[in-house]
């Protein structure tokens, strides 16, 4: 036995050190950390306190944050679902050749850095950007309006990441409904519309979900569209975590922000996973 | 009719989803090539001012150089790890295994930003420095979930028999590795390389936490060239990745097809 098992063991040593000790034990230390003080001279001392907790729910501005992160999340998820459900279903259908182009042009965006597809959005909705110059042109407008730095562009700019995910998501569960389900449905006497609602639609909602947690715990842990596209009002959990961490270097209260984010999205995971199974989002991955 | 119509709305709606997902991207290449002072509208002419004005920034070329180093050394260090691991969990039982193959791909799971934070913290309990090291490791963790699940996926469809033909014939394990299934797996360490490669090239989320002023890679660079504010250059600086990160997966694409036709 011994002896079968040493192959396995030394090929998978090298992967499960790095995890282990690159991701495992640092994220451990987030916690540890988030118990620490922070001493005036802003070095940190060991301890164990609530403090940094306490601090966070305090008054109403961190908690307001957090509950702005959740409400962003589910508007992007809500968003996802309106517009990419009948791409999704599109692809499922159409029996055109170019089908398979068409579903790599929805995985280019994957290929593209996520700053260059965030900035771009300020090309498109700024002052002298593509819509005010237009409008601008046209005459309907005599001074730009201001388009950027609110929170429906931060949703611009998070639902073009995210977009992707969740067709591929869908369609992955649709193509996996087996078709003779649908002329069952259809030689019984359903309409297109019926055979969609009550065959399609219900079997294709494992992928819905697991598109739905994806972009809810894609949303939440983001920082970068709220600090580009976004103003003040608009920060996000993470933005917090960023101006901590790197702005402010107190790096407790940043350790137990992270904390409550990682609490907050394991909820989330764990609930998902009690009600759909976890396997359909690495099922789609593939 | 009604069904006609249906099926074409369905096929607008499309289609106004992809301008939704391409305009902004198809906006940063028109508007690179705009000759005009500020990064906006409307175009002047076509120029390729902003494309010679980037070759002679220095700090971006150096940003450039970082980014290629640590992206082809994430690819390396990923991909072999990733093999190593694939192989044991394709090819061997053990107890544990389900337990392992998850952790092995919790990074997908876990926000950037905590990880980010994570490795630095760490990093500092340690009393290392940052460096570029550290940005190479982190990038490591980043990219081993996508290249474990690719050649996982790959080597589970090759047949056990070819190894098992080799071994009978008198090969050794390392030979039956090195002679049989490294070619097999060929293609799915390309993938792996040039996935791991872009995700390291592209990523922004964790790279802000660990970059320092010595080792700003492109992404570093656009962000921080964004607090003034957009600028051609930056349009022109975001077509090159662009083109860089589009146009090798293709260019790999059309290779590998052309030589599996020359086979």
């Amino acid at each position: 036995m011994r002896n079968k098992l040493w192959k396995p063991a030394a090929l998978l040593a090298p992967a499960t050190t790095a995890v282990f000790f690159l991701l495992v034990i640092p994220v451990a230390f987030i916690v540890v950390y988030s118990f620490w003080l922070r001493a005036p001279s802003g070095a940190d001392i060991p301890a164990f306190q609530f403090g940094n907790y306490a601090k966070f729910f305090a008054d109403f501005f961190y908690p307001s944050v957090l509950l702005r992160t959740i409400r962003v999340s589910f508007e992007s998820v809500a968003l996802c679902l309106v517009m990419g459900y009948i791409p999704a279903y599109f692809f499922y259908r159409s029996t055109t050749k170019h089908k398979a182009i068409l579903l790599l042009l929805i995985m280019l965006p994957f290929w593209i850095s996520f700053i260059i597809r965030t900035m771009s959005w300020i090309n498109i909705l700024g002052d002298t950007g593509l819509i005010n110059h237009f409008l601008i042109q046209i005459g309907l407008l005599s001074t730009p309006i201001g388009m950027l730095y609110n929170e429906g562009a931060v949703l611009m700019g998070l639902i073009q990441y995210l977009l992707p995910f969740m067709i591929l998501n869908i369609y992955v569960s649709l193509e996996g409904i087996d078709k003779s389900l649908l002329e069952a449905a259809r030689s019984m006497g359903c309409t297109e519309w019926q055979a969609f609602k009550e065959v399609t639609l219900p079997l294709s909602l494992p992928g819905v979900s697991a598109g739905s947690l994806l972009v809810f715990v894609l949303t939440a842990g983001t920082y970068l569209p709220p600090m580009i596209l976004g103003g003040p009002g608009n920060d996000m959990i993470a933005n917090l975590i960023f101006k901590r961490v790197i702005g402010t270097l107190d790096w407790p209260f940043g350790s137990a922000i992270s904390v409550v984010l990682l609490t907050l999205l394991v909820l989330i995971v764990w609930t998902y996973n009690r009600y759909m199974g976890i396997n359909q989002i690495f099922k789609s991955l593939q | 009719m009604i069904k006609v119509s249906g099926w074409s709305l369905i096929r607008f709606y499309t289609i106004l989803v992809y301008i939704f997902m391409f305009a902004p991207i198809a906006v940063v290449i028109v508007l690179s090539f705009n000759p005009q002072q500020f990064g906006c509208f409307p175009m002047e002419g076509f120029s390729l001012r902003w494309f010679f004005k980037l070759a002679h920034n220095e700090p971006i070329l150096t940003a450039f150089k970082n980014s290629l180093i640590l992206g082809s050394l994430t690819a390396l260090f990923s991909t072999t790890i990733g093999i190593l691991a694939a192989m044991a969990f394709v090819r061997y039982d053990f107890p544990g295994k389900n337990t392992l193959n998850t952790l092995l791909l919790t990074p997908i799971m876990i926000p950037e930003v905590i990880l980010g934070v994570a490795l630095l913290l760490f990093i500092r309990w340690l009393q290392q420095p940052k460096t570029f090291v550290l940005l190479v490791i982190g990038h490591v963790v980043l990219t081993l979930p996508y290249v474990l699940l690719i050649v996982q996926a790959r080597l589970g469809g090759i047949k056990r028999e070819y190894e098992e033909a080799a071994q009978s014939l008198g090969a050794n394990s390392f030979q039956t590795f090195i002679e049989v299934t490294l070619p097999l797996l060929t293609p799915a360490i390309l993938a792996g390389m040039l996935f791991s490669f872009t995700i390291s090239f592209d990523d922004i989320t964790a790279t802000l936490f660990w970059a320092t002023a010595q080792s700003q890679t492109v992404p570093v660079k656009i962000f921080g060239m964004l607090r003034n504010s957009i600028s051609p250059e930056i349009n022109a600086l975001g077509t090159v990745m662009i083109i860089l990160t589009i146009g090798t997966p293709l260019l790999a694409g059309y290779l590998s097809r052309k030589f599996s036709k020359g086979n």
